[in-house]
């Protein structure tokens, strides 16, 4: 059961040959056996198996929402009314929201169930898991490997088959790259296709929601729920429904790859390149060709997103303030020591890092020679990405330049870490849709993603890209050892 | 850019982080070493080049000036750490 696509789940659910309450329990027991992942922050049973009876009730009634009765984990960066909402850190680790993420709530009113909130670097800050508050989460293909962050336990979840889909999100890569060293496959869309409404901001302009899954199909399937305009949330983009699910039937023949010189270059690993090349040879042989593009300032895309990303997160984090929600420090002599001590102890180091370089950048006398510079760069990385587009329809590469790296061998190097996104921070700061699909294992079992970037609101491309990849091969359906 | 203590200090009363004594010193290397590798920034020239923001810049929405939202005062402030009488509760300010 827990190896069957969300579809088919929705199918057995509809069709009643198993209810929801069995599918829930089924997963949550899944869940339990796999407790040394520390891949869920909350659980609670009670929780998923009233939204399970009330879901079986309405299938009873004739109800046929898509996912109705289908569990799916979510990223504890999703605010889900009357259950635990930490973002991965101690300032929110007795916070319950009082209202629904607009992606909550969409799942919620089509009937799937939260299976619970699953592990995350603090604040989405990580690219390894290790700086949440409720400690690292461990890589089911090799325990002693981390699962990539910050969607680390989505991604380790969907690849124990503990859940059988999850949501997560991407600032910088924190959906593709831990869906490369978990082995699935993990989608982020075009900026303001998703809802960002009651998903916990860490840097607003990056920011966007997005499906981790086991196929491209499902993260279409997913993606048809809760993709879509929102007035609740600024930057939604209004535009006619896109049908994720129906965009998947075009072949790849004639489509035009184009490889960025720069994403095959100085410190890619041997067996990540081979793997990705033979995965672009698939294409090739489904009737795509491959052309050499340049996107001349991809070198500069982490330092240019490591100025943009902790400014943002200086502004969006001042609101942990001791006051209104969350942890408040014991002892504090008056109003502005509660809140330095309530964000000293509050906060973990890399999120307080980052605070004090983004609060840095944007200080009087500093403003133009970082935050303003780092802006004008981003405008010649989105030009980069345009200028390609006008040669080729999507940009394939590597998603990441290693695959999984030991617990704890990155930590006291935060640039060392910080790099570990160098191929997917571009996409961001475009706001391109941008997916990662498991197509190989390294000579020690260890998966490989390979990135498909498409333009903007050319999501659909992307997907449809990865799904004709996936229909031809089965790299996506192979599970971690030892289960 | 080599971080001094006192710009450490300064950044973080800015940034409202209480920070021991004992720690600047760790503060200035880390942050200093993050200023050097963006600066790389400054490779490029971008003497002319328009500031990007945001992806979507200047096509944000508005909406009509209306109240949509409705009192949520008692449900809102279960989370607050001290409150009384729908008040959020903090050290005194005024003598």
């Amino acid at each position: 059961m827990h190896n069957k696509p969300i579809s088919e789940l929705a199918n057995d659910l509809v069709a009643k040959t198993v209810s929801s309450v069995e599918l829930t329990q089924y997963f949550l027991s899944r869940i339990e056996q796999h407790e040394n992942l520390n891949a869920f922050i909350t659980v609670d049973p009670e929780f998923s198996l009233a939204q399970a009876r009330e879901a079986d009730r309405r299938i009873q009634q004739g109800d046929k929402s898509a996912l109705i009765g289908v569990p799916i984990a979510h990223k504890d960066i999703f605010c889900t009314k009357g259950l635990l909402t930490t973002c991965g850190s101690r300032i929110l680790s007795n916070f319950v929201s009082p209202y629904d993420a607009t992606v909550i709530d969409r799942l919620n009113q089509n009937g799937a169930v939260i299976l619970g909130k699953t592990n995350m670097d603090e604040f989405a800050m990580g690219s390894s898991n290790e700086t949440s508050y409720f400690g690292p989460v461990k890589n089911p293909w090799d325990n002693a490997t981390v699962p990539g962050g910050s969607s680390g336990g989505s991604a380790a979840a969907v690849a124990a088959r503990i859940a059988p889909a999850a949501t997560g999100t991407d600032t910088g890569g924190s959906i593709r790259q831990p869906a490369a060293f978990c082995g699935v496959t993990g989608f982020k869309p075009s900026y303001g296709q998703v809802s960002r409404y009651g998903m916990v901001a860490f840097a607003s302009s990056l920011d966007q929601g997005g499906p981790i899954t086991r196929s491209a199909e499902d993260a279409a399937l997913l993606l048809n729920v809760v993709a879509g305009f929102d007035a609740r949330d600024s930057t939604s983009v209004q535009r006619q429904t896109t049908d994720f699910v129906a965009g998947l039937g075009e072949d790849v023949q004639g489509l035009r790859i184009g490889l960025p010189t720069q994403f095959f270059g100085h410190g890619l690993d041997s067996e990540v390149e081979r793997t990705v090349r033979e995965a672009l040879q698939e294409y090739e042989k489904l009737g795509a060709t491959l052309i050499d593009i340049d996107l001349p300032n991809s070198d500069l895309c982490v330092p240019c997103y490591y100025v943009l990303a902790p400014s943002e997160a200086s502004s969006n984090l001042a609101r942990y303030d001791g006051v209104r929600y969350g942890y408040r420090a014991p002892d504090y002599s008056n109003l502005i020591d509660m809140y330095m001590k309530t964000r000293a102890e509050g906060f973990g180091e890399e999120v307080k890092r980052r605070i004090m370089i983004g609060t840095y950048a944007l200080s009087a006398g500093y403003y133009d020679a970082y935050y303003v510079k780092a802006q004008q760069l981003r405008r010649l990385i989105a030009q980069d990405f345009e200028q390609a587009f006008a040669q080729c329809d999507v940009i394939m590469g590597p998603t990441t330049p290693t695959t999984a790296f030991a617990i704890g061998s990155k930590t006291d190097d935060p640039i060392a870490m910080y790099l570990n996104d160098i191929y997917t921070i571009s996409v961001n700061l475009a706001g391109l849709p941008g997916i990662s699909i498991p197509v190989g294992l390294d000579s020690t079992g260890k998966p490989i993603g390979l990135q498909i970037i498409g333009q903007y609101f050319g999501d659909t491309h992307v997907l449809n890209a990865a799904h004709r990849f996936q229909m031809t091969t089965d790299w996506h359906q192979l599970e971690p050892p030892g289960d | 850019m080599a971080l001094d203590h006192q710009t450490v200090k300064n950044i973080a009363r800015l940034a409202r982080l209480h920070i021991d004594e004992s720690n600047v010193e760790r503060y200035a290397v880390e942050l200093s070493r993050i200023l050097d590798f963006v600066e790389q920034m400054n490779r490029v020239d971008t003497q002319d080049v328009i500031p990007l923001a945001h992806p979507q810049e200047g096509r944000l929405r508005l909406r009509d000036d209306l109240v949509t939202e409705t009192n949520q005062r008692d449900s809102l402030q279960k989370a607050a750490p001290e409150k009384e009488a729908g008040l959020y509760l903090v050290p005194k300010v005024i003598e």
